[in-house]
Formats: C-alpha cells, sequence, structure tokens
C-alpha cells in the first residue's frame, strides 16, 4: 500500500500553514498523527498534493487546566490525556475515553485535534467533546472563530471547518458530577459498535445536570438533548434511564456495517447507554 | 514529481542522511534503504505493531508515518535494544519462555515491550494484555508472550534493585 | 575408563525427544536477525504488482498499458497477451483445474489478478498500477453456491463444450456448468435404511464460513533468472519448496535441475502458503523478460481477498441412534463454495479433503458422505487452514451432530459421547467411511478432561445460572462447551496421498561430520514450529549426539532432499518418521564401526543413549563421537568411509491425534459479547518429543480456533465485493482478547510411526472451534436454541437470545 506522491511542508507556524492553505485551497490537507490519514492516502481513498504537517508549529501541544475551564492543544496526544495528572481530577472522563481508543502505539501517535477535526463517524473524542459541551477554536485568513462542538458536525468527513481553516484548541467547560465513557467495540483497535459519553450531577439525590452523547451511531455523533431531558428532575431510576434510552433511540441512525445490523446496533446503544448512566450516577 | 527531501535521522545511535521522496514509509525506509530489517510489514494499516519502532520515547508504527515526519528524529529498532554480546532481558526472556514462534512479530513486540517496561517497570498481566494490545502475533496466543515478559520485568527489577 | 557422569546426566546432556529444548531459532529472531522473504535484496532488484479487478464478475473488453508506462520508473506491464505465447496465462491448480494468471477475457472474483506492473521500485509500481486503464463489462455476480448451481450464469465457460454440455472434470461428471465435482465415502442405501428405522434422527444444517489463515507474514517471492547460466532461483514463502519447483518446472518448460526453490524464514502459514500464485509466475517471467531480480510481495488486502481462503462448507447432517443414545448412522451432505477456480490444496483422491472423517471419534457403524464442489464469484482457495484437509470442518460438523442428538435425546452431550467413544480394544479401528485409526484411549482422556473440570460442578453453576436469569438477577448465561475430536494427519501414505502425481512421502539426509557433530536435511520447512529444535532433539535420541551439535537444514532444494513440504501436521509424522529412520541407518554402520573398534562381534554390542557398550560389559564402549572419528579416519574392512544416511519414508498410515477439551463461557445477553473464563485442553499427540513446543502450538492453535469462532470471516456482499480485507474488520483477536489455556496430555503412541509421534500443531484449531462454538450454543440450549451458525460475533450471539426472547 503506497500512497500517490505529494509535497511535503513542515511549517514552523501558524501563518506559514495558512499561507501554505491558501495557496494550495483543498488540494491541501494539515495532518497532526497521520493516523487516520496515512492509511487512507495508503489505501489512495485520500487524495492529498499537498501536505502540511503540523508537528513544529508552537503552542499546540498544551494541556491547561483552569479554574473555570480546560483547554487542550489540538496536537495533545491522547497519551498525553492518559498520562496528564491534572486532567485525570480536572475531566477524568478525558482517560476513561482515551484510554478506550485504538491501542498504545496509536495512542502515542493520535491527537485531540485530529480525532475531533477529521469527521469520521468511528472516532471517539467528537462525542465526548459534544457531552462535555466543548468549544473548538479555529484560525484561518480571516481570524479565529469559535465553533461549539455540538454545532461542528455536519454529515460523515463534514464539518463546520472550512478547509482553509486549521483546527487549534479545545476549550472544555469545568466539569461537575460523575462521568463515564462506555464503549462496546469487536477487540482492541476496533471502533465503537455502540459507544456513550455521560456527565451528570446528583444534588441530594436527584439529577441536576445531564449530558449525553453517542458515538457510530450515525453519519455524526449525536448528542441527545432529548435523553439528557429525561434524566434532569429525576433520581435516575429505572424509568428515567428507560426514559433516557429510548429519547437517545430517537436521535440516532446508525448504519448496518460489519459490526451488525440496525437492530442490534439500536439494542446495545441503549444498554451502553444504561451502563454509562449507571456508572456515571453511581460516581455523581 | 515531487522533489526529493533532504533527511536526516539517527538511527540506533547512527546518523543517516540520504534524500527520499517525502512519501516514503519509514518502515521502507528502514528496511530498504537502511537495510534495518527487524521491524516488520504485517497490515499496513497500523493495526498489527509488527513495524514498531521506538522514536523520540514513543512506540511508533512505522508503516504508518512518512520519512518526512520523521525528519531528524531519534529511532531505536529491535537492533537497537540489543545484540549477540548484549542481549536486552526481554530478549533473554523470550527464549526462555517460548515467547515466539515464526518470530515475525517478535522484534515489534520486544521493541513495544521496552517501552511498555519503561512506563510500566512491574506490570500485571492485565497491564501487559493491554500495554500490548497493538501487536498482533498469530502463533503463540500470547499466553508466553505475556510469561516472557513478566520474568524480564522481575529480572530487570532485580537488577535494579543490585545495583541500588 | 571409568563414566564421570551417571547415565541419566548423559541422557540429559542430549537434549533428546522429550525435554523442553529451548528453541535454537530464537536468537535471529528475538535480535531482528531472521531473513524473511521480503528481507531479500539483490543487486538491480526490481518490483512486481498487479492490478486487480474491483469487480466480482465481469468481461475485459481492453487493457491499456500506455500511461502506465510512461510512469519513471515503469519497466513493463504484463497482461495474458503476454503470457499467452509463452502457455503461461493460466496455469495447473492442486486441484486438477486451471487457473488464470492474467485475467484472460474475464475475471471471476474481486482482486483477481489482471495485469503485472514492473517497476525500479514499489513507489513506481504503485504509481503505474493506478494508470492502467482498464475497461470492464459487469457481468452477473453469484456468491451462493446453491444459487451457482441453479443458475443460467456460466462462470467458467472455458469449461463448457461449444455444443453446451458440461464435459468431466478432474474428479469426474459434472451436473451443472457451476459444478465442479461430486465426492462420495461410505454406503449411501445402508445408511438411508439405518436412518428411516432409526428410533430417533436429528437433523441439522450448518454453514462453517469462509476464513482465511492469515499469517502476519503475507504472500510473496523473489525471482532471479540468471541468463548466463540458464539458472533459475526463486525464494518465496512456500510451505512446499520443491512441489512449487517441480510445478514451477512442469508450467515454464525449465529444467528442474535449474529451478533453485529457497524457502527462508517464513512468517507463519497456517496453510496460506501452500498453494501456488499468480505472483509466482509473474515475477518469474518478469525477471526472464527483463534479465533481473524481480520481487512480489502481498499488501495485506491482496491476502485476505485473493490467495487461499479457507472453509466455506454448507453442510447438512443427519444422525441417528437408539433412543438409549447408541448412534447407528450418519449422513452427511455438503456444498462446498470453491470460488472462481478450483484451487484446493487436497490430496488429488480427495477434493474435499479428510472430510470423510467426519465420524468423529465415535463408533458409527453406517455412514455416508457427499459433497458437490461448486463454482462461485468469490477467491480461489480452499486450503487446509491450520488443520489437516478439511478436518476442521469434518470436526465441527460431528461435534455439533452430536450436541443436536443430544438436544433431541434430551442428554447430556458428555454423556452420549462417552456411550459412543471408540474403545480403546476396537484399535485399529476401521472407521465406516473407510479411514483406519491407528491408536486411541477415548474413555481415559475424556474422564481426565471431566474430572479435573469439575463437570458436575460446572452444569450445577449453570444450572444456577439458569434460575437467577429466570428470576431477573442476572443477564448473564453461562455455556460449557465440549469437544472430543481425533484429527488425521500425516498425509500421507503414497498408495492414497500425491498432490499433483507426487507421492506424499517425506525425507531426511543426515551426514555426521568427523568430530561428532551432524547435519540434517529435509524436504519439510517451518513456519514457527520450531523443526531446528524438534528434528534434532529426534536425532539425539536416535544417535546418541547432542542436540546442540545437530544442525537442521530446510527449505533449499538444492541441498535438501525432495519432500512435500510442511502443511496438515504431517513433519513429525511423516519427516520426523524419516529423520527416526535415517538416524537409525547411521546407527547402524555406526555399530559395525564400534563392534570393530572394541573387537567383537557387531552382534556382541548395543545402543546405550550416545555409546556402543559391548553386551554385559559395560566399562568397555565407544561413544558415538568416536565412532564418527573412526569413520572417516580408520580404514575398516568391508566398510566405506564416512556416516551418512538418507532416508525416504512412506507412512504405512496417517497418524490419528485426539484430544477432550472443555470451555467455560460467560455471555452478556444484552450485548452478545462473550467472556471465556476457563479453557481446558487435554491433548494425546502420541509420543511428545518437545513439551515446550507443544504447549506453545496449543495456545497458538487455540487462539486461531477463538478467533475462527467468534468473528473471523471473509464476508462478501451480494455483488462479491469483500467486505472484510483489512485487519479492522478481519478479526485477529489482540492479548486483551485471548485468555489463558490450560494444557494437559495423555500419551497413546501411534503404534506405525517409529517413535510413535502424531504430530500436534494442527489440533487444538481443529479442537478449539467446536469447542468454543459448542460453548456459545450450551448457554443458550435451556432457552431452546439448537443450533446457530458461527462465526459467532457480538451480533450474532445477540441475534440468538434476541429470536429465543430473552430481551424485554
Amino acid at each position: 500500500m503506497i500512497p500517490a506522491a505529494f509535497e511535503y511542508y513542515r511549517p514552523k507556524d501558524m501563518e506559514g500553514v495558512l499561507s501554505l492553505l491558501a495557496e494550495h485551497g483543498d488540494e491541501a490537507r494539515v495532518m497532526a498523527g497521520g493516523h487516520s490519514l496515512i492509511p487512507m492516502m495508503k489505501l489512495r481513498m485520500a487524495d492529498v498534493p499537498h501536505l502540511i504537517d503540523l508537528q513544529d508549529v508552537g503552542g499546540l501541544s498544551d494541556i491547561e487546566v483552569g479554574t473555570d475551564s480546560i483547554r487542550i492543544g489540538a496536537m495533545v496526544t491522547q497519551s498525553d490525556i492518559i498520562t496528564h495528572e491534572g486532567l485525570a481530577t480536572a475531566a477524568p472522563i478525558l482517560r476513561e475515553a482515551a484510554l478506550q481508543i485504538a491501542d498504545p502505539q496509536v495512542r502515542y501517535m493520535g491527537t485531540v485535534g485530529g480525532n475531533v477535526a477529521n469527521g469520521d463517524p468511528g472516532n471517539d473524542m467528537p462525542g465526548l467533546m459534544q457531552c462535555l459541551d466543548a468549544t473548538f477554536h479555529l484560525i484561518g485568513a480571516d481570524g479565529t472563530r469559535d465553533v461549539p462542538a455540538r454545532d461542528f458536525y455536519e454529515a460523515a468527513y463534514m464539518t463546520a471547518r472550512e478547509d482553509e481553516e486549521v483546527l487549534t484548541a479545545v476549550t472544555i467547560p469545568l466539569l461537575k458530577g460523575g462521568h463515564a465513557y462506555e464503549k462496546q467495540k469487536r477487540k482492541i483497535g476496533d471502533y465503537a459498535t455502540a459507544a456513550a459519553a455521560v456527565q451528570i450531577v446528583n444534588e441530594g439525590g436527584t439529577c441536576a445536570a445531564a449530558s449525553i452523547a453517542m458515538t457510530n451511531l450515525s453519519d455524526t455523533p449525536i448528542y441527545s438533548q432529548a435523553a439528557c431531558d429525561a434524566l434532569v428532575g429525576t433520581s435516575v431510576d429505572d424509568s428515567a434511564i428507560k426514559a433516557a434510552m429510548a429519547a437517545m433511540l430517537g436521535d440516532i441512525d446508525p448504519s448496518e456495517d460489519n459490526r451488525g445490523p440496525v437492530a442490534f446496533k439500536k439494542h446495545v446503544a441503549g444498554i451502553i447507554l444504561r451502563r454509562a448512566i449507571e456508572r456515571a450516577w453511581s460516581r455523581a | 514529481m515531487p522533489k526529493k527531501m533532504h533527511i536526516t535521522l539517527t538511527v540506533n545511535g547512527k546518523e543517516e542522511e540520504f534524500l527520499a521522496e517525502p512519501r516514503e514509509l519509514l518502515i521502507y525506509t528502514l528496511r530498504e534503504r537502511l537495510n534495518i530489517t527487524g521491524p516488520h510489514i504485517g497490515c499496513e494499516t497500523s493495526h498489527c505493531g509488527a513495524c514498531t519502532v521506538t522514536i523520540g520515547g514513543k512506540s511508533v508504527k512505522s508503516c504508518t508515518m512518512f520519512v518526512a515526519q520523521a525528519d531528524g528524529a531519534d529511532i531505536t529498532t529491535i537492533e537497537g535494544i540489543g545484540g549477540p554480546d548484549n542481549l536486552h532481558p526481554l530478549q533473554e526472556a523470550f527464549k526462555e519462555h517460548h515467547g515466539l514462534q515464526c518470530g515475525y512479530c517478535t522484534p515489534g513486540m520486544i521493541t513495544r515491550a521496552t517501552k511498555l517496561l519503561e512506563e510500566i517497570p512491574n506490570p500485571t498481566e492485565e497491564e501487559i494484555r493491554f500495554g500490548m494490545a497493538g501487536n498482533l502475533c498469530r502463533c503463540t496466543g500470547y499466553q508466553n508472550i505475556v510469561k516472557s515478559i513478566q520474568a524480564a520485568a522481575a529480572e530487570m527489577s532485580a537488577a535494579k534493585e543490585a545495583a541500588e | 575408563m571409568k563414566d564421570e557422569i551417571t547415565r541419566d546426566e548423559r541422557v540429559d546432556n542430549l537434549k533428546g525427544m522429550g525435554c523442553s529444548r529451548k528453541r535454537v531459532e530464537d536468537a535471529r529472531f528475538t535480535q531482528g536477525k531472521g531473513n524473511y522473504v521480503d528481507d531479500i535484496k539483490l543487486d538491480g532488484m526490481l518490483f512486481g504488482d498487479f492490478v486487480r479487478s474491483p469487480y466480482a464478475h465481469a468481461r475485459i473488453t481492453s487493457i491499456n498499458t500506455e500511461e502506465a508506462l510512461k510512469v519513471p520508473g515503469v519497466l513493463a506491464v504484463l497482461t495474458a497477451a503476454d503470457l499467452e505465447p509463452l502457455g503461461l496465462h493460466w496455469m495447473p491448480t492442486l486441484a486438477g483445474d486451471k487457473q488464470m494468471v492474467l485475467a484472460d477475457g474475464k475475471v471471476l472474483f474481486q482482486g483477481q489478478e489482471v495485469a503485472f506492473v514492473v517497476a525500479e521500485d514499489r513507489y513506481a509500481a504503485a504509481d503505474g498500477i493506478e494508470l492502467v486503464e482498464v475497461e470492464y463489462e459487469e457481468l452477473p455476480v453469484i456468491v451462493d453456491p446453491f444459487e451457482a448451481l441453479q443458475s443460467d450464469v456460466v462462470l467458467r465457460e472455458d469449461l463448457v463444450a461449444e455444443d453446451g454440455s458440461v464435459p468431466d472434470g478432474a474428479h469426474g461428471a459434472r451436473k451443472h456448468p457451476n459444478h465442479i465435482f461430486t465426492w462420495e465415502a461410505g454406503d449411501k442405501d445402508p445408511t438411508d435404511q439405518v436412518i428411516a428405522e432409526a428410533d430417533v434422527v436429528a437433523t441439522e444444517s450448518m454453514y462453517y464460513h469462509r476464513t482465511h489463515p492469515c499469517p502476519l507474514e503475507t504472500c510473496g517471492c523473489v525471482a532471479s533468472m540468471d541468463k548466463v547460466n540458464g539458472k533459475l532461483t526463486l525464494w518465496g514463502t512456500f510451505q512446499a519448496p520443491h512441489a512449487i519447483r517441480t510445478v514451477v518446472s512442469l508450467i515454464s518448460g525449465i529444467e528442474e535441475h535449474n529451478i533453485r526453490v529457497i524457502s527462508p524464514d517464513i512468517g507463519g502459514g497456517f496453510g496460506n502458503k501452500v498453494g501456488a500464485y499468480p505472483g509466482y509466475v509473474c515475477s518469474v517471467v518478469a525477471s526472464i523478460v527483463t534479465g533481473k531480480p524481480v520481487k512480489w510481495i502481498e499488501d495485506r488486502m491482496d491476502n485476505l481477498m485473493t490467495t487461499a481462503f479457507a472453509r466455506d462448507y454448507h453442510m447438512t447432517g443427519k444422525i441417528a441412534a437408539t433412543k438409549e443414545g447408541k448412534i447407528t448412522g450418519l449422513h452427511c451432505q455438503v456444498v462446498a463454495d470453491h470460488g472462481g477456480f478450483d484451487a484446493c490444496a487436497d490430496p488429488t483422491k480427495f477434493p474435499a479433503g479428510f472430510m470423510n472423517i467426519c465420524t468423529g471419534s465415535y463408533d458409527i457403524p453406517t455412514a455416508y458422505l457427499e459433497v458437490d464442489g461448486v463454482y462461485t464469484n468469490k477467491a480461489p482457495g480452499g486450503v487446509s487452514y491450520r488443520c489437516s484437509f478439511r478436518v476442521t470442518e469434518a470436526v465441527y460438523f460431528i461435534e455439533r451432530m452430536i450436541e443436536v442428538l443430544a438436544i433431541e435425546l434430551n442428554m447430556d452431550a458428555a454423556e452420549l459421547r462417552r456411550m459412543n467413544f471408540i474403545k480403546k480394544e476396537q484399535f485399529p479401528y476401521k472407521a465406516a467411511l473407510g479411514w483406519e485409526y491407528d491408536s486411541g484411549d477415548y474413555h481415559t482422556a475424556w474422564d481426565k478432561a471431566l474430572e479435573t473440570v469439575d463437570y458436575a460442578g460446572l452444569r450445577a453453576e449453570q444450572a444456577q445460572r439458569v434460575e437467577d436469569f429466570k428470576a431477573g438477577k442476572t443477564r448473564s448465561l453461562m455455556g460449557i462447551g465440549l469437544s472430543f475430536f481425533t484429527e488425521i494427519v500425516g498425509a500421507g501414505p503414497v498408495k492414497n496421498c500425491d498432490i499433483l502425481g507426487l507421492g506424499m512421502f517425506d525425507s531426511c539426509e543426515i551426514r555426521i561430520h568427523p568430530t561428532g557433530s551432524a547435519i540434517a536435511r529435509l524436504g519439510t520447512i517451518s513456519q514457527g514450529q520450531g523443526h531446528a529444535t524438534t528434528f534434532a532433539q529426534i536425532l539425539a535420541t536416535e544417535i546418541g549426539l547432542p542436540a546442540d551439535s545437530i544442525t537442521i537444514e530446510e527449505g533449499d532444494t538444492d541441498t535438501a532432499p525432495y519432500g512435500l513440504g510442511t502443511y496438515g501436521s504431517r513433519s513429525t509424522p511423516v519427516a520426523g518418521a524419516a529423520t527416526a529412520m535415517a538416524g537409525r541407518k547411521i546407527r547402524a554402520k555406526a555399530q559395525m564401526i564400534a563392534a570393530y573398534l572394541l573387537e567383537v562381534h557387531d552382534n556382541d554390542v548395543e545402543f546405550d543413549v550416545d555409546r556402543f557398550v559391548v553386551k554385559g560389559a559395560p566399562e568397555r564402549f565407544k561413544t558415538m563421537k568416536e565412532v564418527a572419528f573412526a569413520a572417516y579416519n580408520q580404514a575398516i574392512p568391508g566398510l566405506e568411509p564416512g556416516l551418512e544416511a538418507v532416508s525416504y519414508y512412506d507412512p504405512p498410515n496417517m497418524t490419528y491425534p485426539f484430544g477432550a477439551y472443555v470451555c467455560v463461557m460467560d455471555i452478556d445477553v444484552d450485548t452478545g459479547v462473550p467472556d471465556i473464563r476457563r479453557f481446558y485442553a487435554l491433548d494425546d499427540c502420541g509420543t511428545r518429543i518437545n513439551p515446550m513446543i507443544i504447549e506453545g502450538q496449543v495456545h497458538g492453535g487455540l487462539t486461531e480456533a477463538l478467533a475462527v469462532s467468534l468473528g473471523q470471516e471473509i464476508a462478501y456482499d451480494d455483488m462479491g465485493n469483500v467486505k472484510t480485507g483489512t485487519l479492522m474488520d478481519f478479526f485477529l483477536p489482540t492479548a486483551w482478547e485471548v485468555p489463558n489455556y490450560e494444557t494437559d496430555h495423555t500419551v497413546t503412541p501411534s503404534p506405525h510411526h517409529p517413535i510413535g509421534a502424531k504430530g500436534v500443531g494442527e489440533s487444538p484449531h481443529v479442537g478449539g472451534v467446536p469447542c468454543f462454538s459448542n460453548a456459545v450454543q450450551d448457554a443458550f440450549r435451556p432457552f431452546g436454541n439448537r443450533h446457530t451458525n458461527m462465526p459467532h460475533d457480538h451480533w450474532r450471539i445477540w441475534k440468538t437470545a434476541n429470536e429465543l426472547g430473552l430481551h424485554e
């Protein structure tokens, strides 16, 4: 498996990246860890005449845990997330999810930016970011702009990011309550059959806030407001969970693939969500 | 045709300089350009780990990295881990505990395990199985690979204690 | 001279049979110094790669190579039109059919080889492939063999006469243009009669899905034609290098002595590397055309899509029994999907391999088997994936039929097996479908297995779990998988086993060096089995020189004696026997030398571990090392100098390893996720040469069985597109999904094998697949499950639960 030839660039700063993007338009692609893009290029399913490697661009690899938010640079790897001590207490769901992505080697290379910006419905971070109500920071020729994760995804591999824009960081508001990232997959290295990200707040036995997003069950990640609404104000008992599951099932639209037919995926999505809610609630 | 790039790599402590097309995959650079044939090609889609090398302290699947990306990198392959006169404890342990059969996954497996033991010097069986899950083996069923890594970890810990 | 060490120490020093000798191969493999085919680099070496068909069935209307030839570095693009004048556009298959080397006017499966691009490097070849313009005219696609037998769509026009009639094939009459053969074993009418008159008959249809051996190293070769000397050297991933040499000679016309085939280190085979593939032929042709060495290495998608699938058997069984559970008859009907060409790797007289071992470990007086081979628009292959020829299919069939019969009889499946086992005193046992089992002690093995796992306790736990499930206390079910298998390996006796007319003997040639070390060469080739270690152990025990002083060499046809290679667990049964027999020839001559040196009659000395001693005077002896020196340095009346021997061993029978496996599995009813809690494997492979290596083989074979039963498949859509072409979708489990296995053994030597060994590498796969599958199915038995097809991946397990009404 050999990719088509391309011109390679490794600019030192974002200005350089943007000018290359301006010059080459949709013939150019930026690359972080490359573990989504390179296999596609090798299979000649992605044609990239101009490849812009972000590794030398400074300021994209920081994790800042602030008092009211967490900022994660686009070039932060899954492995960085797993080993970062501040994150482990501030946002343990990130570590829990990152550990369920791919395998150790891929986690050293795979980045948050690549995972969220690629628009691959199989990636785990997009749903997670929707659950956490993250904001994506983009930079382009006209300056910077912010897009909420919940508004970012349009279709498979189609996002709000323009071709000449670069995703530089994500910001997550400070998390409250209990969390869970639950994922069913066939084996290590596989995409999710179904995955659920849940963050939930317990105030005196009542659910004060809930956030729920599902992965690989539509052509985009699915943030399910209806499922959240079904939990808020309840004691997260069996009937509330069932209501949340039913609400979520109204929002997803899985398609059949080697992981199984639609009926199976819907059923498993419900089960996975139930387990995620129960685990998150037990930690809330 | 895109121009060739001037590439500098340090591989197993030795500096290498050459011109290459950016799309050259690092695994081919190692195997065909530098004749370092320990790392192997198994799946080409970053699932099997036979091509695993260490780059800047990370275990990397070299089939999924362009040589252009690796320009300037410090790379260690199985050949840099130990040789006839200085076998690494993992190499000894894989031999002692029948941790290999056809040998094709072994260089990647051992290379990955060196890194795992740096991060977790005394791993549990579960940590080994999880930490080695990026490397496929078709022959051993992994049981003796786990055993080999446990034995090497014990050996390395004992040596470290003795040295302290 | 007085002995300084004890006899036991002398035995230990040999590191002979029965000890867990560490592997001599491992030094190079652990240091990255193995030498696999893709490691070979020759001056001026070119790379070849294929343009492949995106369609499963299409006519090719044109191929334009003009643009491809403009790519810098591309030297040639071969098509069928280029190969035709050489008569190489088609090649014979191992199954008596022929196969296109490059598409000759049409393609029959997705990924089929259409053109071969030869370039200075891989990159230019890849770019060239993109620019070869092929025009296809799509034809109706058939991926279902039952449909193929009804269809008007003819897949192989070359096999239909001009008047539309269907001439006989290599295995007799064909009843439809898409039909390949009908093969029968046993007695049809008596079997039908037994079934008609039986107290109880259980009937079941099952599909053993298509899968692939998928060794970690793909197939490949380097062909180098030395035009000056007229010699062709072919390195490659060949499980049978001598057979490849003969095939290359037959199809190319190059005399066999001018062809040298070398199998270097092989990164796993499992049956994938038995066949001859278009890549080999094209590389040879390209080397002849260009005068340069040409390398061809499959990528993983090529591998999964084109070379050597396994299984794809649709099996229907009827098993008859008395109401007490004594089996009286078995009927098995198979529709075998062979893909676009019949390229199955079976002995010539056995187009369905040894499927007629499907009476299993049971004393079944009457049986009948019928197999129909069928063409479809899928890749050719049909290799024995970690098993002897079609034995996984046979064992899966009978071990499922036993379970289904147990359900029919409302009996415990372990007890039903015990009641029907062939008894120890019945061996050698002539089975209803023709084979003569050499030895076995099934009851002992079964009792040991059931006792070790506390079978009764497991059943009690399972019953409790069912109660808890029904009471809503758990959503997990427990399955107890049982299997008792008998393998048939070591093909085979030349009287009934050949491939392309080559008898399936094997060979060993030994040279003892003057200083008491040795080299032995064999006709087999290790792909991870550790032959360099174990064959030296056989010899160490036979000739009394330390295993560490014996080099084992395989895989170079210029130096190794002719043999049929390594697959079907035949190395130990056949080449291992040849090794022992050659060793005994050495010993016979050595005995004469020793007697001469000791100045006694030949019959007055006897062999003892590492020496010949004068009978009744153990202080008078000559070591084998001393004898070796004398053989080269002393004129001995009546004897030629030197100490060498060669043996070509034609086994009198197959060997029949067996085993008893138990798997305990918990199943999450809601997600379909299985969790293997325990796996116990008792293997009886006769005499055990190296327990460490046997255990390693068992671990590996069980893991491949786990993969096949729980998810590994080559799946096609209706258009013949392969849906499982990468390791994302083709299930190879990681360390995380694999359990620890408990291994155990009994020893029932083969009575006809010189050292009593039977072979083991494939047993765990053969026995493991039904064991995992039975565990899944057993979990649902209390709720009415009878049979569901593999692979038992999450969604199919979930579907079983769903259809049984176990979901809300």
